[in-house]
């Protein structure tokens, strides 16, 4: 095992850790301010990449799908924000968890109708396509280097959107008291929608972004919505701060668990078992925190409301 | 045409299609569960498309019966298969079965139904223990052993003289059966194994752990978009390592997802659309034409479980149970893969082939290059104590 080895997972993780908090930022936000449990927020994730790959298909530009990704997510959040969430704000989380279970349904089946079943092919732009030198013999992907960076400058949009903006003004008043901003005269429906719109477009960023990583296909935003929601429980619900902290925190544990666990077991078992063993307890690796964690902190790393 | 002319011809219509209805009401019943919901559907509708296409072109007949195929969707939900299978057998009296994907599925539905009395094909799921220890007499299965593509990809990578290949699999029971088929054949070192999640997407961390292993080849089962996310992942990570895998990551359902990170890619399996026979041009052609897209193996799996059935429609009926089942051992149809019989434990016989990913035209898709075995059968036969 080398220096390079080490440093190309440490990058792998907070990678991971990046695209989780695009994911989860909108999701912890909607929860915070709204009070919502949206389970379609993966779909959300699935749209962006969707629209993506099909405008990068159709133009040859991965440049003008991701945009059009993003338009696409913010605009179905948008709508199923004004059609089915209005709905559900006052009804028990047990309704929302009803009604956006059924949403996942719905455009499940509705992408599967609209392009298919075989997944699509979405691949990373030239410019990007390129292999960072790391020290040693190894390599790093241009391309995880550059989602990096743009979660590290979504990071600061949020954090100065919300600490100060008008717009983030509302939000943070929102999530203290819902019924007081209303009586102060700010436009309530209309914040939510903004507020709903921007979470569905992050969720729609990451999806496009991986989407060129991974495969385009029906079901994709289902694993990665578990994920987000430990992210948000670990984090504290209703924290930006939390999410990009939790998020880098199971990022690094899942794949730090991943690379070195199966290795660090063959010290104490034979290689064959510590192959099986060390995948089962990584893939378990990123509960077992969350465990430990609420065990300390039962509102999680930054609870919003104290 | 007047108006009265037209409503009477839509009476008629109505009156014809509903008389049509009932006859195919008195067909056979053909019992299909498979998967058409879900990140897995793909697979299920290919072998959907695939058994309909040689309905279709019976006139909804299969060996000159009268054949009514009931579809239920499994949603990849053992619990769910297994309620759609009991429904099938009391509500439905279905005598047939056939369109499982996945090996847990199977194990969960087919041991039950077969105590029912149903004759069941299986499609594409090969899990071991059908084939060996829980061998029965009514059932078949039209594809493989688990094992088999495995074995044949093992086998091409020894031939090749590869020395040092690094192992990864899924951590589930076809995912270690994987490995084991592969090892049965392939007699080399091994640089590291990795075992993943099921359904994982990012393997960032395994290749890294590939790069840092420095092996001269790599073997990888992954199905469905598993493998599509490892295949673009590892082109765009720059590891310029040989790849080899079943066919289930490099077939036409998956092809055009990954793009030309599978150009070249040697994948083993018993069929292919370039197999030079007189039923699998036909079928290709057919199959063209009627989906606007190119067959899978899984199509093909389903296109030949329908034959098969038919082959022992013309002469038996599915509600004497053994005589059917006899009818069926035969295996007199003209399979797409060519030559096909089955061993002792009714799995088939088979050549296995060495695929390669080309590009014809603009249209990623396979072509064979050679043969890992002739008439290989399973490993499992022994196992298998049915008389």
């Amino acid at each position: 095992m080398s220096a390079a080895f080490l440093l190309e997972q440490l990058l792998n993780g907070v990678q991971f850790g990046v695209m989780l908090f695009l994911m989860s930022a909108g999701l912890t936000l909607v929860f915070g301010v709204m009070g919502l449990i949206n389970l379609a927020h993966g779909s959300l994730y699935m749209v962006g990449a969707f629209v993506c790959a099909w405008v990068a298909g159709a133009t040859g530009s991965f440049w003008l799908g991701l945009p059009a990704g993003l338009i696409a997510a913010a605009a179905a959040g948008a709508a199923v924000e004004v059609l089915v969430m209005r709905r559900l704000y006052d009804r028990d989380h047990l309704d929302q968890v009803l009604a956006t279970f059924s949403l996942i349904l719905i455009f499940s089946e509705g992408t599967r109708w609209i392009f298919g079943n075989q997944p699509l092919y979405l691949n990373i732009p030239p410019l990007l396509s390129g292999v960072i030198p790391l020290p040693g013999d190894g390599g790093y992907p241009l391309y995880r280097v550059a989602i990096i960076a743009v979660g590290i400058v979504v990071a600061i949009g949020l954090y100065l959107l919300i600490s100060r903006t008008r717009l983030g003004m509302q939000i943070r008043a929102g999530e203290a008291d819902r019924e007081m901003i209303g009586a102060l005269g700010v436009d309530i429906k209309t914040l939510y929608t903004v507020v709903f719109a921007l979470g569905a477009m992050l969720a729609g960023a990451a999806g496009a972004l991986v989407g060129a990583l991974q495969s385009v296909q029906v079901g994709m935003g289902e694993s990665v919505l578990i994920l987000a929601f430990v992210v948000i429980v670990i984090g504290g619900i209703g924290s930006i701060k939390g999410a990009l902290v939790a998020a880098l925190l199971v990022g690094l544990v899942d794949t730090l668990g991943r690379a070195f666990l199966p290795r660090l077991l063959t010290l104490v078992m034979p290689a064959s078992d510590a192959g099986t063993t060390g995948s089962a307890l990584a893939s378990m690796a990123i509960y077992l925190v969350m465990a430990a964690i609420l065990a300390w902190r039962p509102k999680g790393l930054f609870p919003a409301h104290g | 045409m007047t108006l009265r002319k037209i409503l009477l011809g839509a009476a008629a219509a109505t009156t014809l299609a509903l008389v049509s209805g009932a006859a195919s009401a008195e067909g056979t019943k053909i019992g299909m569960i498979t998967t058409l919901s879900g990140s897995g559907a793909g697979l299920g509708i290919d072998v959907r498309d695939g058994f309909m296409l040689a309905v279709k072109q019976g006139g909804g007949k299969l060996g000159g019966k009268a054949v009514d195929v009931l579809i239920e969707d499994d949603a990849q939900a053992p619990d769910k298969a297994k309620q759609i299978a009991e429904k099938f057998v009391k509500k439905d009296e279905v005598k047939v079965m056939t369109g499982i994907i996945w090996s847990n599925l199977a194990l969960a539905v087919v041991p039950g139904v077969l105590k029912d009395g149903v004759t069941y094909i299986s499609t594409n799921a090969g899990p071991s223990q059908l084939a060996g220890e829980k061998c029965d007499p009514g059932y078949f299965n039209v594809a493989w052993q688990n094992d088999n593509l495995h074995e044949g990809t093992g086998k091409y990578v020894n031939d090749a003289g590869f020395k040092n290949v690094f192992l990864l699999a899924p951590n589930y029971p076809a995912g270690k059966d994987a490995i084991a088929g592969f090892q049965r054949y392939y007699k080399g070192g091994v640089a590291g194994s990795l075992f993943t999640k099921v359904g994982q997407t990012d393997y960032a961390a395994e290749i890294a752990a590939i790069r840092d292993a420095k092996p001269d080849a790599v073997y990888f089962f992954l199905p469905g978009g598993m493998g599509i996310a490892f295949m673009k992942q590892l082109q765009q990570a720059g590891l310029k390592v040989p790849v080899f895998g079943p066919a289930f990551s490099f077939d036409q359902d998956v092809l055009p997802a990954i793009g030309d990170a599978a150009l070249g890619v040697k994948n083993a399996s018993q069929w292919s659309k370039d197999l030079d026979n007189p039923a699998n041009k036909a079928f290709v052609a057919a199959f063209q034409k009627e989906y606007g897209r190119l067959p899978s193996l899984y199509a093909s799996q389903g296109y030949d479980a329908a034959h098969l059935i038919g082959s022992a429609l013309k002469s038996t009926d599915p509600k004497d149970a053994k005589a059917f089942q006899a009818a069926v051992k035969k295996a007199d149809f003209a399979s797409v893969r060519g030559a096909f019989v089955f061993g002792p434990n009714n799995h088939p016989v088979q050549d296995i082939y060495v695929r390669e990913v080309v590009k014809e035209g603009d249209v990623l898709t396979n072509k064979v290059i050679g043969v890992a075995f002739r008439n290989h059968q399973d490993a499992y036969v022994d196992l298998c104590k049915m008389q």
